[in-house]
């Protein structure tokens, strides 16, 4: 079976609107009736994923795949890529700006709160050409 | 399915069907309907905010009678602290715990002490057990329920712990039964209430069977009675016992205060709670350690059935409180309280299923696909007029069986002239000349 695909574009910088992809996700599994424990960890996650497009990335899309067995959240941007994954995995590493900070992110924690709240978690990056983040999460 | 019991209703011959409601309700329980609103039982709150906004006065809260108290032979009245900042120029509590005792009660007990037990119970809960961060207050029953309905994955943050009223009901009954020697089947205890909320909590309680109150009268109904008993010269009796942190819970973020909680977060309006509560769900507020929400804008002192302004009231309440001495529940409150009375709750508090579109996944997500396809052929205006509160809504809606596509007035417009212009084409056609 096919079931739901949604496609969410988020802008590099969009502040403003910050926050509804992952917002819009959650609803839609709020009407699916997804248990309330995978929807929190697919909030959670997704918010990570849409803030890093908006921060680190030059503008990007989320991806929304719902069948009756799982919930996949992929994001896919148009670089700059990452030059090291293991060092960007890692609890606290940021290269967030000053500006992105100052707003209260650049914990470096996005990642790996991404990798701990999903069931599957692959991230492939080119630098110059982008980075992909698939998360799987079973219900 | 049981109709479940709801304090906020509709008065019919009031409702013009003006769609002002339609667009306010937080969890979209309102639709309009033949020219009149329509309460979507499994999905109201019971926040009030339609009270507050209806121009018409066609909102109303189902309340008891104060007449009402004499189906008991004896009767305590347990007013909420909110009751407090209704009077102008009152310089103290006993004035209005007095006023109280001549609208018919036996004894006064007040909430606000309820209020220093369960802030103690609470305290204590932070300091010794682990808990989800931020701990959510179950104080306000129209949050605990919007979380139901619209953040059921936030449901294990509620606080376990009997809202302020049902403690000091349970301690009142007891206290007045040992001190007079009666049955406590005899004795009636009668919430004074700034909102419906409450009043629904009553009759359904949340984390717990029965309440151990037996009605609820509000602040509005005995307000220009007690207000009048007041202003009579009287000996005032010394019946306040509360704290100033107990006071201090009628108003947003008195409940923090109370619990001397320094890392926590107090919101009023529904509308903001809501936005903090998405947040939560992201996880962006783990750091925090309790988090008071609250439907009010100011807290209880704007519930929807008080009499003053709620700033007014506040500052009224701040007035109070101001040459109270500075005595923490934690130490105010003797520990036996904790012990001797079922604080917490013996019920979980159950996620509500109605957002869902339906029980089985693979059928919700055709009817999702359906809501999708249709709102892309709705205008997207939100004009409310076909009666449901955005576009989207009416297609979920129309894919729930609920309403159809002539209830969007500008899908019906463009059916109108489509069939006008073939009417017209119609009369333009040449008849068939007739064989000779
Ligand atoms: N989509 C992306 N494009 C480029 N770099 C990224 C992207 N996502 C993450 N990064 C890099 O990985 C680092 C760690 O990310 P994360 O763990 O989310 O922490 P933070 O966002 O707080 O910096 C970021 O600082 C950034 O250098
Ligand atoms: S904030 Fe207070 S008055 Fe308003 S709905 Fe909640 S409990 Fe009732
Ligand atoms: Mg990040």
């Amino acid at each position: 079976m096919s079931g739901i695909r949604e496609v969410f574009p988020v802008e590099a910088g969009g502040f403003t609107t910050a926050g509804e992809a992952s917002a819009t996700i959650k609803q839609i599994l709020k009407k699916l009736g997804v248990d309330a424990g995978v929807v929190r960890r697919v909030a959670v996650a997704s918010y990570e994923v849409e803030l890093n497009l908006i921060i680190h990335s030059l503008g990007g899309e989320l991806l929304l795949h719902v069948d009756d067995h799982r919930v996949r959240i992929t994001s896919q941007d148009r670089g700059p890529g990452i030059p090291d994954i293991d060092l960007a995995m890692r609890e606290g590493y940021s290269t967030a700006s000053e500006d992105a900070r100052s707003l209260g992110f650049g914990a470096g924690m996005g990642l790996p709160n991404m990798k701990r709240n999903a069931d599957q978690f692959a991230i492939t990056s080119d630098p110059g050409v982008g980075t992909c983040i698939q998360m799987d999460f079973n219900i | 399915m049981p109709k479940t019991y709801h304090s906020v209703r509709l008065e019919k011959e009031r409702c013009r069907g003006c769609t002002t409601c339609l667009k306010r309700c937080p969890t979209e329980a309102i639709r309009v309907w033949d020219g009149r609103a329509h309460i979507l039982d499994e999905r109201c709150i019971d926040c009030g905010e339609c009270i507050n906004v209806c121009p018409y006065h066609a909102k109303v809260a189902t309340t008891d009678a104060l007449s009402s108290i004499s189906r008991f032979p004896y009767r305590i009245a347990l007013p909420a602290p909110t009751l407090y900042g209704q009077f102008r120029g009152v310089a103290c509590i006993d004035d209005i715990l007095t006023g109280l005792l001549h609208l018919g009660f036996d004894a006064v007990f007040e909430v606000a002490r309820g209020a220093d037990i369960v802030s103690k119970a609470i305290m204590d809960a932070l300091r010794h057990k682990t808990l989800p961060k931020p701990l959510i207050s179950a104080a306000c029953p129209a949050i605990v329920r919007l979380i139901q309905v619209r953040f059921p994955d936030l449901i294990d943050h509620i606080v376990d712990i009997r809202q302020p009223m049902e403690v000091a009901a349970l301690v009142a009954k007891r206290e007045f039964c040992q001190a007079n020697d009666v049955p406590e089947d005899q004795v009636g205890c009668f919430f004074i209430t700034p909102c419906p909320a409450k009043v629904t909590a009553i009759r359904n309680p949340i984390g717990h069977e029965l309440s151990a109150l037996d009605g609820a009268i509000s602040i509005l109904e005995i307000y220009g009675m007690l207000s009048a008993k007041i202003r009579k010269p009287m000996p005032t009796e010394k019946l306040a016992t509360s704290t100033l942190f107990g006071v201090g819970w009628a108003k947003g973020g008195g409940e923090c205060a109370a619990l001397h909680a320094e890392n926590s977060l107090a919101v009023g309006g529904i509308e903001h709670v809501i936005r903090v509560l998405e947040e939560m769900e992201n996880n962006k507020l783990s750091d925090l350690e309790y988090f008071e929400g609250q439907a009010c804008i100011g807290g209880c002192v704007g519930g929807a059935l008080t009499f003053e302004n709620s700033y007014i009231a506040k500052n009224a309440i701040r007035k109070l409180m101001a040459p109270m001495p500075d005595l923490s529940p934690d130490v105010a409150v003797d520990t036996k309280y904790l012990r001797n009375y079922p604080l917490y709750n013996t019920l979980p508090i159950l996620p509500s299923s109605i957002m869902r579109l339906d029980e089985d996944i693979g059928e919700a997500m055709r009817k999702l696909e359906q809501i999708e396809t249709i709102t892309k052929t709705l205008p997207g205006y939100d004009c409310g007029a076909c009666g449901s509160p955005t576009c989207h809504a009416l297609a979920e809606d129309m894919a729930l069986g609920f309403a159809g596509e002539m209830d969007c007035i500008h899908k019906l417009k463009g059916r109108l002239q489509d069939m006008a212009q073939q009417m017209l084409e119609i009369s333009h056609t040449p008849r068939t000349p007739r064989a000779k």
